[in-house]
């Protein structure tokens, strides 16, 4: 990670264009990874779900997060909730289907938590999934990690 | 996650060069170079600006400290915004001030020199082409600042009036003051820190007042005005000396005044119940519904003379059928368009900007509602995504004010 930094530190002073002085985001290698942004971590036949750290990184300080009911079904790549900044709200898709069995009320309380702790504290919400196979269409953290420079990239 | 994270702007100037895709990144920029750069780019951009597209130009939308954080500073020590984007003319002449008149609403002859105010252009139907503030530099010179989002269509505006004037005789002509940066700066430490700048007395500024006066070795136009709510000022500096104003500002506060980007300075507005044209006020909406009859003068309330007068002053005589107001609000932020309704569920106006303000840790929103539903204290229903949510109509500010007025 630290070399790949410094080489872009290097290219970006070759063009004479600014890098922002911040570390690159934090991605967990025992997750899995839509390419909406959003985190999953399976235990059995629960998984938990939130939003990645480069995500709440672009987003800035959430101020608000609407959370589905228990109970709700939810499907692989569809909205099931919203994440609000100062300045924006993003839908939140679930990178797996399922029924919802638990959301952090939490978050109602302090969603900032959804900052400072992305894949720990901030978590979202707990799914009993209905099919484990669409773990494969999901991405590891390397292929994540890899999807956000490129995306970076290109804006 | 999609949509809104990316509508921010998340065109932030940040190009990883990928070897053999050096073609890619040069295209990249082809699209950047369409949009305008103030005289403060390269600063900005050193100072860890994230630039965005904003009418036409290239501004920081925020720096490395959040959107909530740089509203706080602001208002706890203060805030330097690059402004240059707006446009800043000056209209000369005998009768500049009679022309002026035809197209505002405001009294201008009655404003002493040196003095300003707040105004509005309108049309023929009464409805605002843009807000601007208009100061009274002397009988015959009069400084304007209009919208960056409305220069074109302004100008063009102006111009096609002053033609005609013209045309009957009247003497005025403008200058657009292009060679000029604009700055502002705002918060309690604006005016110990730019009294170290200056030798003239800040102290006998007040609120809306002019002068032409020597800041930091330039001649420069400064106004006790600005559009958060705090104390401060605007600064028209010749733009070769703008970045070493913002320097030597930000070196006098001692870093904490910072610059400050478009996200925070909404929020500030938001927060003191500013209009943002183009969100709470646009072409078919009149001053009386904005919530502006004070800043149409005594003598224009009784003699018109302006563009829509026929309508704004029947609107003063009966009422105006909608009104703009300002509401607090439980569940996700109000954004622009969110439905407002009565308690009943039945349809009573819209949000035209919202978000949470980081002063008050609350939502915080502007709309129009039916008259007769406007008071402080309604309840209401603002529909978000569906869902209705609580809202309680509330005075603006919703951040008192700090302008500083004689006492």
């Amino acid at each position: 990670m630290a070399c790949r930094q410094l080489w872009a530190s290097r290219a970006a002073s070759y063009l004479r264009i600014s890098l922002f002085h911040r570390s690159f985001s934090n991605v967990l290698n025992n997750l899995k990874y839509a390419d909406s942004h959003e985190w999953v971590k399976v235990d059995g036949k629960s998984a938990t779900i939130g939003i990645t750290d480069h995500a709440q990184d672009h987003l800035g300080d959430v101020v608000y997060v609407e959370l589905p009911e228990v109970g709700t079904a939810v499907t692989q790549g569809d909205g099931f909730g919203a994440v609000e900044s100062v300045k924006a709200t993003s839908d939140i898709n679930s990178p797996v289907s399922g029924k919802v069995i638990e959301v952090n009320e939490e978050l109602s309380n302090s969603p900032a938590l959804v900052n400072s702790s992305p894949y720990e504290n901030g978590w979202i919400i707990k799914v009993e999934m209905s099919d484990s196979g669409e773990l494969d269409k999901l991405m590891d953290s390397e292929k994540y990690t890899k999807f956000c420079e490129e995306e970076d990239s290109s804006h | 996650m999609r949509g809104g994270l990316w509508q921010l702007g998340q065109s932030i100037t940040r190009r990883l060069a990928q070897g053999d895709k050096k073609a890619v990144a040069r295209r990249c920029f082809a699209t950047d170079s369409d949009l305008k750069k103030t005289v403060l780019y390269d600063f900005h951009v050193a100072h860890g600006g994230k630039m965005v597209p904003f009418a036409g130009w290239s501004m920081p939308i925020q720096y490395k400290d959040s959107i909530m954080d740089s509203t706080l500073n602001c208002r706890q020590n203060g805030s330097l915004f690059d402004v240059a984007h707006m446009c800043g003319l000056s209209l000369k002449g005998k009768d500049a001030v009679s022309f002026l008149e035809k197209l505002v609403i405001a009294d201008v002859a009655a404003l002493a020199p040196g003095t300003g105010t707040l105004t509005v252009f309108t049309n023929e139907k009464g409805g605002a082409i843009d807000d601007s503030v208009i100061t009274k530099v002397t009988d015959h010179h009069i400084y304007l600042v209009v919208n960056a989002g409305c220069r074109d269509k302004d100008l063009a505006h102006i111009e096609e009036h002053m033609k005609a004037f013209k045309a009957k005789g009247g003497d005025v002509s403008w200058h657009i003051h292009d060679e000029r940066t604009l700055l502002a700066l705002q918060g309690p430490l604006a005016a110990p820190v730019l009294q170290h700048l200056t030798k003239d007395d800040l102290s006998k500024l007040y609120f809306g007042e002019f002068r032409v006066l020597d800041i930091n070795g330039s001649q420069c136009f400064l106004t006790r005005t600005g559009y958060t709510g705090e104390d401060g000022f605007e600064i028209s500096v010749p733009s070769e000396h703008g970045v070493d104003l913002a320097k030597a500002i930000l070196e006098k506060s001692e870093g904490k005044i910072r610059l400050t980007g478009l996200g925070a300075r909404d929020s500030l507005r938001l927060e003191a119940g500013l209009c943002l044209y183009g969100n709470d006020m646009e072409q078919h909406i009149t001053p009386i519904e904005a919530g502006l009859t004070w800043a149409i003068g005594k003598r224009r309330r009784a003699e018109g003379g302006f563009l829509g007068a026929d309508v704004i002053l029947k609107q003063l005589a009966d009422g105006p059928s909608i009104r703009r107001v300002g509401f607090i609000s439980s569940g996700p932020p109000a954004r622009s368009h969110s439905e407002i309704q009565d308690e009943g569920g039945n349809n009573i106006g819209e949000v035209t900007s919202g978000g949470f303000s980081p002063c008050l840790k609350k939502n915080i929103a502007m709309g129009y509602v039916k008259s007769g539903l406007h008071k402080a204290g309604t309840k209401v229903k603002i529909i978000i995504r569906g869902k209705a949510n609580e809202g309680v109509v509330t005075k603006m500010p919703f951040v008192p004010t700090k302008y500083y007025k004689p006492t």
